[in-house]
């Protein structure tokens, strides 16, 4: 089993370098460079030649790429041309943000997801199935951003339950309890938002599953052992359906991380998401490399945490 | 005290096909005797599955109509708790197919404890290892303690069905039910799985119901044979009886597909099993694959007729049947 996972470990260097490379390549492949972003047209186009040299942007690019790579080990992304502070800690803001609201989404979708999943499931084709499988097709219809102003509307405006905008009460002094209290209760609107609406995969999911799992042979083996209902169910239906949940959290995770623009513009809520539209907008350049080359990590690293969980749950899946 | 181990009475068993139910077993009536071995065959379709399940109360979606008796208690009409507390105790089954009959995430040693522990509370969490490894030795595990820990997929089909026969076995059932156990193995992992289970016989003294198409097996192990076909039982006799005086055209039939040294063509029955929905349910069932046979020799309604001591043969055609390519057969048949 440790094997396995130091074994697929290894596996993600290579694809993160791959990964780095190529976001090198197409940030090189844009037309202009670090500096002509910054100078005045004015100047004497000597003077900007030498600037050039002594910023190394004469050097062939693997040069540059070796000094890009040096600079993102030390945890210097460079500079944002926008805010005029360092990438790093921009974006560093931004990912506290967005982790704060992944984590309140995941626990919402878990706890919706895992409950209706089993019980329309398990009771397939009842009038409560019925009911469920009715709530996933509202949800799978229904855009997040229209529902997010929906929510935003009734809870934020007229009934003032949530703030409706920021990440955090102003004047909160960074670090206390209750600035993180503030900052949990600034993402739970948005977080509950994406949860009740892209819960309806895993509800749908978890729901075929168990049906699946439940005609199998060794649900007929267990029940010929005398196990009752109950324990038919937590001991073998629900492992084995769990399976393709498992393999999706990884997924989910990522798609998260790399943040849900919609739900960040209409909460006005500062992640990720909007970041990179905002930089790609506005060609703040360093970000927007910085962010791809950040979502990309996150996306391996997602299918790393996918491949692990599931050798945990499946012991077919550990590689020898 | 009588020696009746199970004892079924007009058993029907139905399933629901659009709007209506179509009994897949119809009205079967059977005993076995405590240590007995009754074999039952029949072509895939005819109800030998169905009747396993039913006795096991396997089925989900069936309708079950007469009488179970396992020791006086009516499995048909038990409640599902009293029911848990027979199955994998008093009675217990053994799967067609082992590559998918065990749980894949379970481990094996965990697979037959779960049956220990099901039903023998005080056995403690030691003692049913211990047992555990005591049955994987019994149904020839090698290295039991390293098995223990395995999971199915490390095992090889051979290896998963003697895990599936511990599991049955584990609390010393009164009636195992061996559904077609070697269906799904290769031919040389077959013998070895009917040498255990014949060595099994002698070990644990229980009433065995053996499911099989192979006549062969029936032959070896059976004490009584009952023959199947499309629901019904059409003869039932001791073993030594059948196939020295098989009577009825299907039995005669099947032992005919049997092939023989020195044949150059396969004798095939006639047709297909019908379907469930397509099943006579009027007549004799097997007239249908027996065209050549008049139908003046079938009975309105075929009753199981007690020709011998304990042979039993349903329906008057089988006075009348012969084979259509022997002349000769056919000469005194029809005269």
């Amino acid at each position: 089993m440790w094997k396995f996972i130091v074994r697929r470990l290894l596996i993600t260097i290579p694809q993160i370098i791959i990964l780095s490379i190529i976001v090198f390549i197409l940030a090189q492949m844009m037309p202009g460079d670090a500096l002509s972003g910054l100078i005045d047209p004015s100047i004497d186009p000597a003077a900007v030649e030498q600037q050039r040299e002594r910023l190394g942007l004469n050097n062939p690019w693997y040069i540059q790429y070796v000094d890009w790579v040096g600079g993102i080990l030390q945890g210097d992304f460079g500079q944002s041309f926008r805010f005029k502070m360092p990438v790093t800690e921009l974006i560093g803001q931004r990912m506290v943000n967005t982790v704060l609201l992944s984590v309140v989404t995941l626990i919402f979708t878990y706890l919706i997801a895992l409950p209706l999943g089993l019980i329309s499931g398990r009771f397939n084709d009842t009038l409560l199935d019925q009911a469920i499988t009715g709530y996933t097709y509202i949800g799978f219809a229904t855009p997040l951003f229209i529902f997010s102003l929906f929510m935003l509307w009734i809870f934020g405006y007229n009934l003032g339950w949530f703030p409706t905008s920021g990440s955090v009460a102003p004047g909160t002094e960074p670090g206390t309890i209750a600035y993180w209290l503030s900052k949990v209760y600034h993402a739970l609107l948005p977080g509950i938002s994406i949860a009740l609406i892209q819960v309806v995969s895993t509800v749908q999911y978890l729901r075929s599953e168990i049906i699946d799992t439940k005609q199998k042979d060794f649900i007929i083996t267990a029940r010929a052992k005398g196990a009752g209902e109950q324990r038919v169910y937590n001991k073998h239906i629900f492992r084995n359906s769990l399976l393709p949940i498992a393999a999706f959290f990884g997924w989910e995770i990522t798609t998260l991380i790399t943040g849900t623009v919609f739900v960040e513009k209409i909460f006005s809520y500062p992640g990720m998401g909007l970041l990179f539209l905002e930089s790609i907008t506005q060609r703040d350049f360093s970000v927007a490399n910085s962010l791809v080359l950040l979502f990309g990590t996150a996306q391996i690293m997602g299918a790393l945490l996918s491949d692990i969980i599931l050798s945990i749950v499946d012991p077919r899946i550990r590689i020898k | 005290m009588s020696n009746e181990l199970l004892k079924i009475k007009n058993l029907s068993t139905s399933f629901r096909i659009g709007d209506e139910y179509y009994a897949a077993v119809d009205d079967v009536t059977l005993t076995l005797n405590k240590n007995e071995v009754l074999g039952i065959v029949g072509e895939s379709g005819s109800g030998k599955s169905a009747l396993a399940f039913s006795i096991m109360r396997l089925h989900t979606r069936a309708k079950i109509e007469g009488e179970i008796l396992l020791n006086n208690q009516n499995i048909v009409k038990m409640s599902t708790s009293k029911l848990n507390k027979i199955r994998g105790d008093e009675m217990a089954m053994i799967f067609q197919d082992p590559l998918t009959a065990l749980n894949p995430l379970m481990p094996i040693g965990r697979q037959i404890e779960e049956n220990l522990f099901l039903h023998n509370k005080k056995l403690g969490q030691q003692g049913r290892k211990k047992r555990t490894i005591e049955l994987l030795n019994l149904v020839g595990i090698p290295r039991p303690e390293r098995v223990y820990e395995q999971f199915p997929h490390e095992l090889s089909g051979g290896m998963r069905q003697r895990i599936i026969i511990a599991i049955a076995i584990a609390n010393d059932p009164e009636l195992l039910i061996a559904d077609e156990p070697t269906t799904a193995l290769d031919v040389t992992i077959q013998a070895q799985i009917l040498d255990l289970v014949r060595e099994l016989k002698e070990k644990i003294h229980a009433g065995i119901i053996l499911i099989t198409h192979d006549l062969g097996v029936v032959a070896e192990m059976a004490d009584r044979v009952a023959v199947m076909y499309a629901g019904q039982i059409v003869e039932i006799a001791p073993v030594d009886k059948l196939f020295a005086n098989p009577l009825h055209p299907y039995t005669r039939s099947l032992l005919n597909s049997v092939p023989a040294e020195g044949q150059d063509r396969l004798h095939v029955i006639q047709g297909v099993v019908p379907t469930l929905k397509n099943l006579p349910r009027t007549g004799c069932r097997f007239a249908e694959r027996i065209p050549w046979i008049d139908a003046s020799h079938h009975e309105e309604h075929p009753e199981l007729h007690e020709v011998e001591s304990g042979h039993f043969v349903r329906c008057t055609c089988y006075e009348h049947f012969y084979f259509p390519d022997n002349k000769e057969e056919q000469a005194n048949g029809v005269s």
